[in-house]
């Protein structure tokens, strides 16, 4: 059997396991599912396109040039915080290379002992100690690691997500470490847009119909009601939420940290990464430091692809290209347990050959072997190269 | 001992890859970054302890110099956020800036002190700031031996 071996660059988020989408380049990175995002976009452009519309003119004249100035500043500080919050990466964690998912399961054998036949092995936990307190990192079978403390995975992004808060469908991505500040002032600030549109409107309505009356005011201004309407009910959530998380921030909590209890004060259990202050813990969360991504999305790598010449020969595993492979790891039930397979290379091969899809991660397919303890003869990565042009090399591969 | 030197050109352009240690992050003081100082075991007969432990010790410190909440991260966040956070596309956070001088620190104690002992430490940004990666090759002056951590090589020898 024959097959033409090609190796061109590209760039890293093409490659990148997950369920996130990508688009300028990988400058942008979002969740698959947007529909929420488009919805919040569309009543925050819509409500205040409607406020500038029909509300700003009158306000401007009867009362002050400056309410619609202040309202358009405003509207530009919600705009910018909601698409950090969205299209910056919330702190995702990269999986395990082969060499580190080996290294650390050698460790677990160590750690776990000979484990009798017929018995379920111990779970994967390493137990470190923070500040006096004992926390237990679980083992995340999806990425191959021992989460960081604070960090969990999101099912929806497929990914561990440092200092995961939630995800978060009206932003259309997953709150971390990265990402909260914006969030938390995407809030605050939609909070201070909603009340002052609402306070402007209800001032506006009242003004007018002194001079013409409550049904002409509606009949003239009839953005008016959507607005109020909008915004009576975004003020609860809203409102609602940014206060929720003034509460987890003076805690320094994460949502997920509260949902499920990790700090509640039952068996003495406190949150140790707490500085017991309020203000000490609120500049940590929104005066630290800007975390820089640990992802690299835009840097360059060498994909080099199998395209079988003769039809539907599954190519063997000769490319270099980093995919954890599935290890016969006991399989204790949990949500994070891998049930679907990696695609075998081939698929990865042709779905890139037809120009970048996401690697079908549906499917079943027979599972790979489990990686030797022998290091493979990787080249060390993150290395961009100068730009070579794609060389095709022929190769004749025996089954 | 490496009693061959090897530059750390020669090491990256053909690797004779024996194997891998992964010094992990040190979760004692919280969540902020750090490596344990631990010396492992593998590479007990390739550096000296006190070389290691230095190089950690230093990465260490740059870790929470970045990190550090203090006066300057208190002003850098409160002009970033004056201006929304667009000066984040003029410049360089501190975080980044310090990212930099611990690549060309990396950079510099790969080429003095561990390619010639046939070591390469990665940078811990490139694997998610989990571990700091150090590469073993094989020591060419040797019989051929490979370090003992290598577990097929101990099957072989059965």
């Amino acid at each position: 059997m024959s097959a033409v071996m090609m190796t061109r660059k590209v760039r890293k988020w093409e490659k990148l396991p997950g369920k996130n989408t990508f688009c300028c380049d990988g400058r942008v990175m979002m969740a698959r599912q947007k529909g929420v995002f488009y919805l919040t976009l569309f009543l925050i452009v819509g409500t205040c396109s409607l406020f500038f519309a029909f509300e700003c003119p009158y306000l401007a004249i009867h009362l002050s040039p400056a309410i619609p100035v202040f309202a358009i500043l405003l509207f530009f500080f919600v705009m910018a915080m909601l698409l950090r919050t969205s299209f910056s990466d919330p702190g995702v964690l990269p999986r395990a290379l082969p060499e580190e998912a080996t290294f650390i399961e050698m460790e677990i054998e160590a750690t776990n002992g000979n484990v009798p036949a017929g018995q379920r092995p111990p779970p994967r936990i390493r137990n470190v100690q923070i500040n006096g307190q004992i926390v237990k990192l679980k083992y995340c079978y999806t990425c191959k690691i021992f989460r960081p403390p604070r960090a969990s995975h999101c099912s929806i992004c497929d990914n561990c997500v440092d200092r995961f808060d939630h995800h978060c469908p009206w932003v259309g991505n997953c709150v971390g470490k990265r990402n909260y500040r914006y969030f938390y002032l995407f809030t605050l600030s939609l909070s201070l847009l909603t009340i002052y549109i609402f306070t402007f409107n209800i001032v506006h309505v009242v003004m007018r119909s002194v001079n013409s009356g409550f049904v002409k005011t509606l009949q003239d201004t009839p953005g008016t009601v959507l607005e109020v309407l909008v915004c009576f009910f975004t003020l609860w959530s809203v409102v609602g939420l940014t206060g929720f998380h003034t509460y987890l921030i003076s805690l320094n909590q994460t949502t997920n940290e509260d949902i499920k209890g990790s700090w509640s004060g039952k068996n003495r259990v406190q949150n140790p990464y707490s500085h017991k202050n309020i203000i000490n813990n609120c500049c940590e969360v929104l005066c630290g430091p800007a975390y820089p991504s640990v992802l690299d999305r835009r840097g360059l790598m060498r994909d080099d692809l199998s395209v079988p010449t003769s039809a539907a020969e599954p190519a063997t595993n000769s490319n270099p290209v980093p995919q954890t492979t599935k290890t016969t790891a006991p399989l204790i039930p949990n949500e994070h347990t891998p049930d679907d397979a990696k695609p075998s290379m081939a698929d990865a091969a042709i779905a890139h050959a037809e120009k970048r899809s996401p690697s079908p991660r549906e499917d079943k397919l027979p599972t790979l072997p489990k990686s030797s303890p022998t290091p493979t003869k990787v080249p060390p990565l993150a290395s961009p190269e100068t730009d070579a042009e794609a060389s095709i090399i022929a190769k004749d591969k025996a089954l | 001992m490496a009693t061959e030197f090897h530059n750390l050109q020669e090491l990256r352009q053909s690797p004779s890859l024996a194997t891998k240690v992964f010094i992990q992050r040190d979760y004692s003081e919280g969540t902020v970054c750090r490596f344990q100082i631990k010396f492992p075991s593998e590479l007990g007969s390739r550096i000296e302890r006190t070389l290691f432990e230095d190089t950690v010790k230093t990465l260490n410190t740059y870790y929470a110099e970045a990190e550090k909440v203090g006066g300057q991260s208190y002003m850098e966040g409160c002009l970033a956020c004056a201006t929304a956070y667009f000066i984040f596309f003029c410049m360089e956070t501190r975080y980044e800036k310090v990212l930099k001088k611990i690549s060309g620190y990396i950079q510099e104690q790969n080429e003095k002190i561990y390619a010639p002992r046939g070591l390469l430490l990665t940078d811990p940004v490139e694997r998610g700031m989990r571990v700091i990666e150090v590469s073993v090759f094989e020591d060419r002056g040797s019989s051929g031996s490979s370090p003992s951590s290598n577990v097929s090589s101990g099957i072989s020898q059965r």
